[in-house]
Formats: C-alpha cells, sequence, structure tokens
C-alpha cells in the first residue's frame, strides 16, 4: 500500500463531527500537510493533519527523512568505533547513546566498570540531560511565541557545552563514555566548574520559571491541551516525561538503577493529568534533579581509574607503550581489529532524556556486532502523538509537537 | 645640545607607515587600482553587494546535529546579529541563503531541491558539516552528498561545526557576494543544459509551467 493510498482509507475513515457548523461555516474536511520543511515540527517531521475547521480529526506522523542508516552501519565496524557513530542517532542525547551502547557491550563482556567511571559517566549524562533539556525549552518556548527564551537557554548550553569541551575536546558528540569506562580522567578544575554551574543552573531554572509560569499566554495554551490518560500512554510504550506528567513515576534510574544511580538521593517529579502543561512542569523539575545527582556525584566522586584495567578491552596508557611490549601488541590489536565479544545478545535500557533509551546487540564472536538496534524513546512516543491532539485545535498541535519533544533524527536513525 | 623633537602626529604616522608598506610592492596598474579604491568610486553594483553581503536572510531549515549548532548562532556568544544575517525566514520566498544543517537522506533530497528552486535568485547555499558534504562518518546506502543534486557555495567541515566555523564560512560567503561573483547560480557555475523550461513549451508565455497539465508528481 502506498503512502498515500493508507493515508486516503485513514481520511475516508472521519466522519463529519454530528453538530452543525455554525453560520457561514462549510462542513467539511481539509488535508493540511505540515512538514518535512517546517519550522514548528522540530526536525524533518511530516504531519498530514485532517482538519474540521480548526478541530484537528486526524493526524499522521510520516517519518524516515533523515534515516541515515546508522544500525546498518553499526554492523561493519569494530564494536569502540560503533560508538561515534551510535551517538549521531539522538543528536540531542549523545552521552546517553555511547552508554547504552556501551552498557550493552558490557554485559555481553561481563567486564566490571570502575566506580570512577560509574559517577564520572553519572555526571555526564545528567550534564546531558540538562543541556537536552534547555534545548527543548527554548525551541519549544519559540513556537508558543515566547523568542527571548531561547537566548536564555541557549546561554545556558554554552556553559555545558564548554564543561563537555573541557572534558574530552568536543561540544557536541564527545566520544567521551568508552566500552570499560571513560576515554579519559577529568582535567583539573573541572569538577569546581561544574559545582558553579550547577549552583547558577537553579538560579537560572527559578527565573525561566518566573518567566514562564507567570505568563499567561503561555499557561492559557498548555493547559488542558493535549491531554492523554496514563493507561492509553502506557498501552502505546511511552516513556520519560511524557509518561511521568501523566501521574506515572517510572524512571530507570530508580527502577532499575545502573551506573551506580541507587547512590544519589534524587525524586522523580510527576505530573497530574497528563496535559502540555504537566509535560512542561515535569521537565523543568528535571533541571533540579540533574543538578542535585551531579552534586552528589561531584562530592562523592570515588579515586581510582577511569577506565577497566583488562588491557584487552581498553586502550594501555600511552607511556607504557615506550617501555612493555605487552601494551605495545594490546594497543596494535585494539586499533587495528578492535576486541571481540562472545557471542549472545544483550539489551541495555537507560532512562534517556526523552524516555527509555534501550541499546541491543547481538553478538556473533567476531570484533563487529551482528546487529545493533536502539530502542528510541522518541520513536515510541510519537506513537501517541496521534492521540494527543485529537479534536483539539491546529494551534495546540503545534504546542503538542513542542511538549513531545521528538527529535527526528532518534526517529529515524 | 640637547636636540628637541615634535611628536609626530596621528595622521602623519599612518600615513608614513602606508607609504612604507607600499614601497616597491605596488607595479604601476595596482597603484592605479588602489588610487581607484582609495578614491571610492563606488557603482550601483558594488553598492547593492556591499549590502546583500550584510543582510542575509537565511531559511529556518534544520536537518539533523548541526541544525542545533545553527540555531546556536543566533545565541549571545556568537551573535550573528553582528553581520545582519539573524533574520531567519520560514519561508523559501523570503529567504536567499540555504543553510544545509545535517545529514541529506534520500527521501528528503527531492524536498530540498524543492526548497532551493522556490527560492528566488539571487540565491546562495552553505553545506553545513561533514554529512551534506561528502556524507561522513557514515557514508552509506541512505546518505546523498548535497553537491549530487544542488549548487553549493560554502562548505563548512566539522562533524558538527563549531558555530565559529559556521560564522568564517559566512564570512568566506560574504566576501564572495560582495566580490564580483555572478547573482545567479547557473551563470556562477556553468550550469547548462539542466534548465527546466521544456523546449516545446511556448515561448510567449512569461511564466512557464515546468509540469505537464495532469502530472502531480513531486506535488
Amino acid at each position: 500500500m502506498t503512502l498515500s493510498e493508507d493515508y486516503r482509507r485513514r481520511e475516508e475513515s472521519v466522519t463529519l463531527s454530528a453538530e452543525s457548523p455554525s453560520e457561514g461555516e462549510t462542513h467539511e474536511l481539509l488535508t493540511l500537510n505540515i512538514g518535512p520543511h517546517h519550522p514548528a515540527t522540530h526536525g524533518v517531521l511530516r504531519l498530514l493533519a485532517t482538519l474540521e475547521g480548526e478541530i484537528v480529526r486526524d493526524v499522521k506522523p510520516i517519518v524516515g527523512y533523515v534515516h541515515t542508516g546508522i544500525e546498518k552501519t553499526a554492523e561493519d565496524k569494530a564494536y569502540w568505533k560503533v560508538i561515534p557513530v551510535v551517538e549521531r542517532m539522538d543528536y540531542l542525547a549523545y552521552y546517553f547513546n555511547a552508554m547504552a551502547f556501551c552498557g550493552a557491550v558490557e554485559t555481553l563482556l561481563g567486564i566490571e566498570v570502575p566506580p570512577r567511571a560509574q559517577y564520572l559517566r553519572v555526571i555526564h549524562l545528567e550534564l546531558n540531560r540538562i543541556m537536552s533539556h534547555l534545548v527543548w525549552l527554548g525551541t519549544s518556548a519559540l513556537d508558543l511565541g515566547a523568542v527571548s527564551m531561547l537566548w536564555y537557554s541557549f546561554r545556558e548550553r554554552e556553559s555545558v557545552l564548554d564543561l563537555f569541551e573541557m572534558s574530552s575536546g568536543q561540544r557536541m558528540h564527545t566520544r567521551y563514555i568508552q566500552v570499560g569506562g571513560v576515554i579519559e580522567d577529568i582535567p583539573r578544575g573541572f569538577a569546581d566548574r561544574v559545582k558553579q554551574f550547577c549552583k547558577e543552573m537553579t538560579r537560572r531554572a527559578d527565573q525561566y520559571a518566573d518567566l514562564l509560569e507567570q505568563n499567561q499566554i503561555l499557561i492559557e495554551r498548555l493547559r488542558d491541551t493535549g491531554k492523554v490518560d496514563k493507561d492509553e500512554l502506557l498501552a502505546l510504550g511511552v516513556t520519560g516525561p511524557l509518561l511521568r506528567a501523566a501521574g506515572v513515576p517510572w524512571d530507570l534510574r530508580k527502577a532499575q538503577p545502573y551506573s551506580s544511580y541507587d547512590h544519589f538521593d534524587f525524586q522523580i517529579p510527576v505530573g497530574t493529568i497528563g496535559d502540555n502543561y504537566d509535560r512542561f512542569r515535569v521537565r523543568h523539575a528535571e533541571f533540579y534533579e540533574s543538578t542535585k545527582i551531579i552534586e552528589q556525584a561531584l562530592e562523592g566522586l570515588p579515586e581510582g581509574p577511569f577506565i577497566t584495567p583488562d588491557r584487552k578491552v581498553a586502550l594501555p596508557p600511552r607511556h607504557e607503550l615506550a617501555t612493555s611490549m605487552e601494551a605495545l601488541i594490546h594497543h596494535f590489536k585494539l586499533v587495528t581489529e578492535g576486541f571481540r565479544v562472545p557471542p549472545g545478545e544483550a539489551y541495555y535500557p537507560i532512562e534517556g532524556p526523552r524516555g527509555e533509551l534501550g541499546c541491543f546487540v547481538r553478538a556473533d564472536g567476531s570484533a563487529k556486532p551482528a546487529r545493533v538496534h536502539m530502542r528510541d524513546p522518541s520513536f515510541t512516543n510519537l506513537q501517541a502523538f496521534p492521540s494527543m491532539v485529537r479534536g483539539g485545535y491546529i494551534a495546540d498541535l503545534i504546542a503538542t509537537v513542542a511538549m513531545l519533544d521528538p527529535i527526528l533524527g532518534g526517529i529515524d536513525r | 645640545m640637547e636636540i628637541k623633537r615634535e611628536p609626530l602626529s596621528d595622521f602623519r604616522v599612518r600615513q608614513l607607515q602606508a607609504r612604507d608598506m607600499l614601497r616597491g610592492d605596488l607595479e604601476p596598474e595596482e597603484l592605479e587600482r588602489y588610487a581607484e579604491e582609495a578614491v571610492m568610486t563606488t557603482t550601483v553594483d558594488r553598492a547593492v553587494a556591499w549590502a546583500r553581503g550584510n543582510s542575509f536572510f537565511p531559511l529556518t531549515f534544520g536537518l539533523a546535529c548541526c541544525a542545533i549548532e545553527m540555531i546556536s548562532l543566533v545565541g549571545m556568544r556568537t551573535d550573528i546579529a553582528r553581520f545582519g544575517w539573524e533574520a531567519f525566514r520560514a519561508t523559501p520566498r523570503q529567504a536567499d541563503l540555504i543553510i544545509l544543517s545535517g545529514r541529506v537522506s534520500i527521501k528528503m533530497a527531492p524536498v530540498i531541491r524543492r526548497i532551493y528552486d522556490q527560492m528566488l535568485e539571487p540565491k546562495w547555499a552553505i553545506s553545513m558539516g561533514a554529512c551534506c558534504s561528502s556524507m561522513g562518518v557514515f557514508n552509506n546506502y541512505s546518505l546523498v552528498p548535497a553537491d549530487k543534486f544542488m549548487p553549493i557555495d560554502v562548505h563548512v567541515p566539522g562533524c558538527p561545526p563549531r558555530p565559529e566555523a559556521l560564522i568564517h564560512g559566512i564570512l568566506r560567503l560574504r566576501d564572495m557576494v560582495q566580490g564580483h561573483a555572478p547573482d545567479g547560480w547557473r551563470e556562477r557555475y556553468d550550469a547548462v543544459g539542466t534548465e527546466e523550461v521544456l523546449p516545446e513549451a511556448d515561448t510567449e508565455t512569461a511564466a512557464i509551467n515546468v509540469y505537464q497539465p495532469g502530472d502531480t508528481a513531486g506535488a
């Protein structure tokens, strides 16, 4: 069935509403194509909406405009060379993509990650979560007409990217998380700057609340729009802030702790009815929780190695190459072929900024994965989008896309 | 006896410096051009090119990772308004620059070409990042480099490029626009043989529809 046939079939199933239209209006359905190039779709998402007047009766999201074949490319690369490729899937959650993939490979290898590496991972993951939510906040507020919010949130994003650049040398797609740990220890002065940022961030988050939550226009546009109850969200497999906004306290950091998340004291923000306002509030509250986690992780940062001492997996330190023949051999084997992973399958889910981000890896005993698949939360969450916007106004559709926070790089991969 | 020297005036110093710099460097023709530039024989064309290079209207068009760095260009640190390029337009009909920020899939390529064709001349294109210049780290079945289907004026390398790198690309494009690059992209790149005018089309008509009646492909 072609795309248009499928759409026509869906469109025919939509019936006009029972109540008669008001005077001067015609009673007919209109098909409106939004995207793939539309500034409010947060990427190259295409939405085919069937409208009756201003009411959205049905919507069909069409994806695939940034399909990059990342999963297929990953099958052709050695395990540690897959990391930069999977990082580019959900391009606002690069630490999370790398973490999910490395976690799956570590499960297959059965290696222990040193505690310092786990804490360093947590610090960077939470900084990344703040960064991702900042981009969401800026662009969403822009869609809702609060243009100046973009400048404020991108100012703080630059501060986070400075920290990333300090620890890894890159702003985006840092490839900091490595199989067995992290690629490098944090530089001197990094901890102080992160602490300073956390203090700053709490203050800034207060300011965002002052700017937005006192804003009548924003509240009117968010309250009671795009409402879906939790049973339907659970049935559709929705996770992350969208599910928590409907009142389900489901967070993999608490439900299934990984990378020492059980060492930290933090709360899971939940909403009540699951409308756009709750989604906004839940993500906003996560700014505070993430800063709390980062502060605790810096406070209790253990001493020790930052990557596993297993030389079969991790590169030997540079200075050993000049003195140790064995280190040279390990280095040569790792760089040319990579490490081999015993046959098996692993699924490693973590809590990304948008929900459950899981990586499935099947190993066949060679140095390249037989299959890499990501369960990307944006893709699953998009399934709930038609139920969110059906029966609402077309203007609320824009607000709902903004609060859905889809990242098309993650959806299409 | 002490010799007192008058301190050189500021203008005199600059004059002497300029003369030192030019001494022996300039051939007669160059000296001629220098003199011409110095007396500011600004033609209307040059004034227009100068204004155009300083007031681009880029298209609000994001594809992938690079789009986020492109957005941060309007942010505080790398304020694109310094160059007069901050007026992003959401419709191709008001924009004269498209920044391809991210990877171009085969499914997206016809859409981008259509958007580019909808932009009014003179129009310019920047390919931002490795993906749309050379398919970058992926280099697989699903991507297509932007040069395969549209003319690109400036390529900005990086994955993704820093905002500073994009600013550098933008300044290079500004130099190109303010130089003597032809306005139409066909003249710029000698693009002949791909014109959309049908040979049997009615030459009397001012506007030619490139689509045949009943042809809905791409609509």
